[in-house]
């Protein structure tokens, strides 16, 4: 288990070395002086002679790099030109209000998708199984911006139900709640299809194995077979999935902070690129894959740990 | 005394892309009280069809066509699912046959057997008792470390043990055992063989034995039916059945038991064909094309179940052979 | 989000049964006249609408549907079932070439990786994975910011994201296909690398290649919208379904319409495609459909 953790870890490391030095390079690939490309054309020209001095830009390109690395490591990951604040505190300070936009559209795919695949599979062939199986398909394939807009225009808009702006007053949980719905339903609804889908295949597998097979020979009631004996076992695969859903709830996140303009990374980095803020931009980038690379490994190394099996190979 | 389970005349059916396979003709069988009653034949002659017709397993696509099967006078084909709840595992129960398969993998020993307790009025701790003290009957070293192990920390013939503990646990009238030690080796195979014989002895439960290897059958059972192809070819006592059997089907099964065989040899004998298709199923009877001594009814007539001896049975033409007919093999 | 196809080796060249079994699924031919309608009102948009996309006509903005305007106008009084049906050609320009180039790009480099060294197949996998691990919004905007809003600016970002996976399901079926019986044959009697890999591996390749392609549309068209949704993709006036949906967004108390003639199309594109796409999947081989 151990190994497999340090193996993972490794991997993921990997990961966000090359998402750094793939940032660090396409400034240089862009035609045009590389300085004024990452600084944006709002960039003074004591910023351009500070950054320059910093970067080293007359050194060989390794040694930029490695310049670069190190103040990343070091947690600075440059200057908001318009603010004057490091990027990472800009960052960190809106990432609580994505990640709560996030896990509430996790909860709302948890909540209805997985019930919604479980029964599905329980009553296989009936109306209402095919029924989700088109509507889960449907809800997958619609992007979650257009989702967006049309609940904004259904719900906030013409019945009135629910707001079309902003997070809510702070510190009224109820109103920040009642704020919460639309967008979390916007960026969940794709994955309450998903995790339906998978849930009832998953189910279906499980069903016909042996193990369920001696529960039912031995008259175990329905309910426990279904919910103590398969669906534990059918929904292992969802938590990677969880994980790695994380990484796309992270994209329809930003568009739906964007349409209901809520604070958070995505309304963060539409605002500095419409502003050429482009340190912003990048350091935002940075911390969400860096983000997104986390949370996979996290999901894998969770799942890893929760399936006796998957521990007894890895020892 | 009304045996503990009867089978009478049962049907089977399969709807299949290819049509109906009829899975299981008229089958008929009983199992008395504290009888071993094994079921030989190769595979697919519907020794497993049977097994989930008696269950009530059955897959979606296969339906009970005809027939009828009481278990100690209560009729478990008139029965709802929930009903039929009650009696598995309760009034009978079951060891399948893959031991690696049969348990499920993330729940603790101990949770899986104390679950299948779960109709009886007793506490947490009475169950481990029971529990233990029937895991260490079976043979398992230390129980109580074993109740909170997961499956796969045992051993293919450890896990049979378990499936074995949990079969008696409930103290069934009717063990149905389906091809328990097919998965083990030998060695193995003697010993869970011999645990079975001593359960049975202690307990007084009826077991249904189902094989395709005849030295186990012979073994522990005390009568054995013969099926082929869906229908029970014959029927009778152990030694009956091997010291004198009476269907040409039987007779080739012991003649090509490697067990018997006694001189050195580089060709095992087979009989020869396959097991015919069930969609389609000839007027005559259905061990024809395979059998060393069909001659004139067999094709076109079906053989009707004859009394060889007391409790002796075999479907076959020659045994209602009149002297008028022609008893030389016939070949079609 | 796209439905992923897992990456088991199918080595079968049933693709054109598959394709006509794909088409008795009824959700399949649905998705097919989807497409179908799509393709057609795109090619012949000019024939079908009657304004001008880009025409307007300031005294009548914000016009409800009608007989004159079939979904009604915009805030500067352009026709909105003309920018729609436009807007189709718009997303076609984007998907045919970005998908051309990626299918070319995946190819080469999936050809490449199986048959390369270990070392060098490893360090492209390394690259397909690090791609994929980005969330997808945050470096389409980074691309955008830097080299600036543009229909190219679009294609460059699909072609990004699209050539690792068609590369990692090519290096797959290359690995597989590489010891598969009659590619052995082939080489023991020295045919040449190149007429092994285009007269043996390609064509077995096919199927997988049809599937992704009608499964990477939908991913696609939603992020040339996504992309124009958010200013970063095709320039004004040119009408996108992303920037009409944007305008939707913009004017939302003004008109529902804009929002339908924007939404609407990207949801049958969507749906469309998607639908084709898993019935052609599924009738070519049920596996690929299992979540590893």
């Amino acid at each position: 288990m151990l190994f497999y953790a340090v193996n993972r870890l490794a991997l993921a490391i990997a990961i966000v070395v090359v998402v750094i030095a793939v940032l660090f390079c396409m400034v240089y690939v862009i035609p045009g002086d590389p300085v004024r490309i990452a600084l944006g054309p709002l960039a003074t020209p004591e910023m351009v002679a500070s950054f320059r001095a910093k970067m080293g830009l007359d050194q060989p390109l390794l040694v930029q790099f490695t310049r670069f690395f190190a103040s990343v490591l070091k947690g600075d990951l440059g200057t908001d030109i318009l603010s004057n604040r490091g990027v990472a505190t800009s960052v960190f300070e809106q990432m609580p209000y994505t990640l709560t936009l996030i896990v509430s559209s996790m909860l709302w795919a948890v909540a209805i998708g997985i019930p919604l695949g479980c029964y599905a599979a329980i009553h296989r062939g009936s109306l209402f199984d095919r029924i989700i199986g088109v509507l889960s398909v449907a809800v997958i394939a619609i992007p979650s911006f257009v989702i967006a807009v049309y609940a904004l225009l259904i719900f906030a808009v013409h019945l009135g139900w629910f707001p079309a702006i902003g997070a809510g007053r702070p510190g009224a949980p109820f109103n920040q709640l009642h704020h919460l719905v639309l967008p979390s339903l916007a960026v969940g609804l794709g994955w309450v299809g998903y995790l339906a889908r998978v849930v009832r295949a998953s189910m279906l597998e499980v069903m016909g194995e042996n193990y369920i097979r001696t529960a039912r020979a031995f008259g175990l009631p329905r309910r426990t077979i279904v919910y103590r004996y398969a669906l534990p076992i059918a929904v292992l695969p969802t938590i990677t999935l969880l994980g790695v859903g994380i990484g796309h709830m992270l994209s329809g996140a930003v568009f739906a902070e964007i349409v209901f303009a809520r604070p958070g990374v995505g309304k963060l980095v539409y605002d500095a690129i419409n502003a050429r803020n482009y340190p912003l931009v990048s350091g935002t980038v940075l911390i969400t894959t860096a983000f997104y690379v986390l949370a996979t490994l996290i999901a894998d190394l969770f799942v890893a740990g929760l399936d006796p099996r998957v521990r007894a190979n890895l020892r | 005394m009304a045996p503990v389970l009867s089978v009478s005349n049962l049907a089977v059916e399969f709807s299949t892309p290819y049509g109906q396979l009829r899975a299981l003709r008229n089958v008929s069988l009983e199992v008395d009280r504290g009888e071993i009653v094994g079921i030989v034949g190769e595979s697919g002659c519907g020794k497993s069809t049977l097994l989930n017709a008696i269950l009530g397993l059955l897959p979606a696509n296969g339906r009970i066509a005809q027939g009828r099967i009481v278990l100690s006078g209560t009729d478990l084909l008139g029965l709802p699912d929930w009903a039929l709840d009650g009696i598995r595992g309760d009034r009978m129960s079951v060891v399948f046959q893959d031991p690696m398969t049969t348990l499920n993998p993330v729940l603790s020993i101990g949770r899986q057997m104390s679950d299948i307790l779960y109709r009886l009025p007793l506490t947490a701790e009475d169950k481990q008792v029971r529990i233990s003290q029937m895991l260490k009957r079976v043979g398992i070293p230390d129980p109580l470390q074993r109740i909170g192990q997961y499956p796969h920390e045992l051993s293919g013939g450890m896990r049979q043990r378990v499936a074995i503990a949990m079969s008696m646990l409930v103290e069934p009238e009717l063990l149905i055992a389906d091809e328990p030690t097919t998965a083990l080796d030998a060695t193995l195979e003697i010993q869970i063989i011999g645990l079975l014989k001593d359960l049975q002895r202690n307990t007084g439960c009826s077991i249904l034995f189902i094989s395709h290897h005849l030295g186990l059958i012979a073994e522990l059972c005390d009568s054995v039916a013969v099926m082929y192809a869906g229908e029970v070819v014959e029927h009778g006592s152990v030694r009956d059945i091997f010291h004198g059997p009476a269907h040409p089907y039987t007779q080739r099964l012991l003649e090509c038991d490697p067990a018997r065989i006694d001189e050195p040899t580089s060709r095992l004998p087979t009989i020869p064909g396959d097991v015919p298709n069930l969609t389609v199923i000839p007027p005559g009877c259905i061990f024809t094309d395979r059998c060393p001594r069909a001659f004139a009814p067999c094709p076109g007539n079906r053989p009707v179940t004859t009394l060889v001896a007391n409790g002796h049975t075999a479907a076959c033409h020659l045994l209602t052979a009149t002297p008028a007919h022609d008893t030389a093999a016939f070949r079609p | 989000m796209s439905v992923q196809i897992s990456d088991s080796a199918v080595s079968s060249s049933h693709g054109w049964t598959s394709v006509k079994r794909g088409f008795a699924d009824p959700l399949g031919r649905i998705g097919f006249g989807l497409v179908l309608l799509l393709l057609v009102a795109a090619i012949f948009a000019d024939v079908i609408t009657v304004y001008e996309p880009t025409k307007m006509l300031p005294r009548d903005r914000f016009q409800s549907p009608s007989y004159e305007h079939l979904l009604g106008t915009d805030q500067l009084g352009r026709d909105l079932f003309s920018r729609m049906i436009h807007g189709g050609r718009v997303a076609l320009m984007v998907a045919f070439p970005a998908i051309g180039i990626s299918l070319a790009l995946g190819i080469f480099f999936g050809l490449a990786s199986g048959y390369a060294p270990k070392w060098l197949d490893n360090t492209l996998l390394l690259l397909f994975d690090a791609i994929r691990s980005f969330p997808t919004v945050m470096l389409a905007l980074a691309l955008a910011t830097i080299i600036g809003p543009s229909l190219q600016t679009v294609i460059l970002v699909v072609i990004l994201f699209s050539a690792p996976a068609y590369a990692r399901i090519i290096r797959t079926q290359t690995l597989a296909l590489r010891s598969a019986e009659f590619v052995l044959a082939s080489v023991a009697t020295g045919a040449s690398i190149c007429r092994v890999l285009g007269v043996h591996v390609l064509p077995n390749i096919i199927g997988p290649i049809l599937i992704l392609v009608s499964m990477d549309l939908p991913v696609v068209i939603t992020t040339e919208a996504g992309m124009s949704f958010l200013g970063l993709g095709v320039r004004p006036p040119t009408p996108s379904w992303g920037s009409i949906l944007n305008d939707g967004y913009a004017f939302i108390r003004e008109s529902p319409w804009l929002a339908v003639a924007g939404g609407l199309p990207i949801i049958i594109a969507t749906i469309g495609f998607t639908f084709l796409g898993e019935s052609l999947r599924d009738a070519y081989d049920p596996k690929l459909g299992k979540v590893s």
